[in-house]
């Protein structure tokens, strides 16, 4: 299924994209295993999405934890945690 | 209800004055955050962030007796002494203000979408997070601060 990946802020820098198209996998179903699918192109994915590093998701426009399910179609959007107000 | 996520910049007195003008308000209470001693530029994610806002403000609403508010956030290049934020809640009484315009700020810090990077002299750099404002939206779950 192919979905819509967005990165915000410090994330979208260090990744040198803010947004793509990805098609996934069969079993990439969760917002974590897209998290993870992404990491496994190296370089600086595996870097900026490491389990370690404090990654927020949206899926379509709502906060999201990392088991939130993921549909084809779906805008997915990660980014570091905010710092508004 | 008013949500507005823009460039320009905002006036407190108009919007308090808007908001003071419903029926039965006794109380308006508002907080405007402002831009320290840095420039910066704030980043945001124009889909998301209305809505993030409105369930903050509706949220609110379910807590205490809200019957009107307004939140501006600025986004884009802002210099020192800028405005950035404005809540602004009407209600019948000052606890319902006081408490609503708190929750919603403290909220609009861990859940809207925008981000900080600011500009000191050779280079810039993404504002981190800080834990004490999860912990400051994180009180408003205890039981002893839920209205009612």
């Amino acid at each position: 299924m192919k979905v819509k990946v967005l990165f915000f802020a410090a994330l979208r820098e260090q990744l040198g994209v803010a947004g793509e198209e990805v098609e996934l996998p069969a079993g990439i179903a969760t917002v974590a295993a897209l998290r993870g699918h992404l990491a496994r192109r190296g370089g600086p994915w595996q870097t900026a999405l490491a389990e370690k590093k404090n990654v927020r998701a949206a899926v379509n426009h709502d906060m999201a934890k990392a088991g939130a399910a993921i549909r084809a179609g779906d805008e997915i959007a990660f980014f570091p945690p905010v710092t508004g107000g | 209800m008013k949500i507005s996520v823009q460039r320009e910049d905002f006036d407190l007195s108009l919007e308090t004055k808007h908001l003071s003008r419903g029926q039965g308000v006794g109380a308006v209470a508002s907080f405007v955050g402002v831009v320290r001693d840095v420039a910066m530029t704030l980043e945001h994610y124009p889909e998301m962030t209305e809505n993030s806002i409105r369930k903050i403000t509706e949220d609110a609403g379910r807590r205490w007796k809200v019957m009107d508010c307004t939140v501006i956030h600025r986004y884009g290049e802002l210099a020192p002494h800028d405005q950035i934020v404005l809540v602004a809640v009407a209600s019948a009484h000052r606890g319902d203000a006081f408490a609503a315009c708190e929750f919603i700020m403290d909220y609009l810090k861990t859940r809207a979408p925008f981000w900080k990077k600011e500009h000191r002299g050779e280079g810039a750099a993404w504002v981190e997070a800080r834990a004490s404002d999860d912990d400051a939206a994180g009180r408003w779950d205890s039981p002893a601060r839920k209205a009612g």
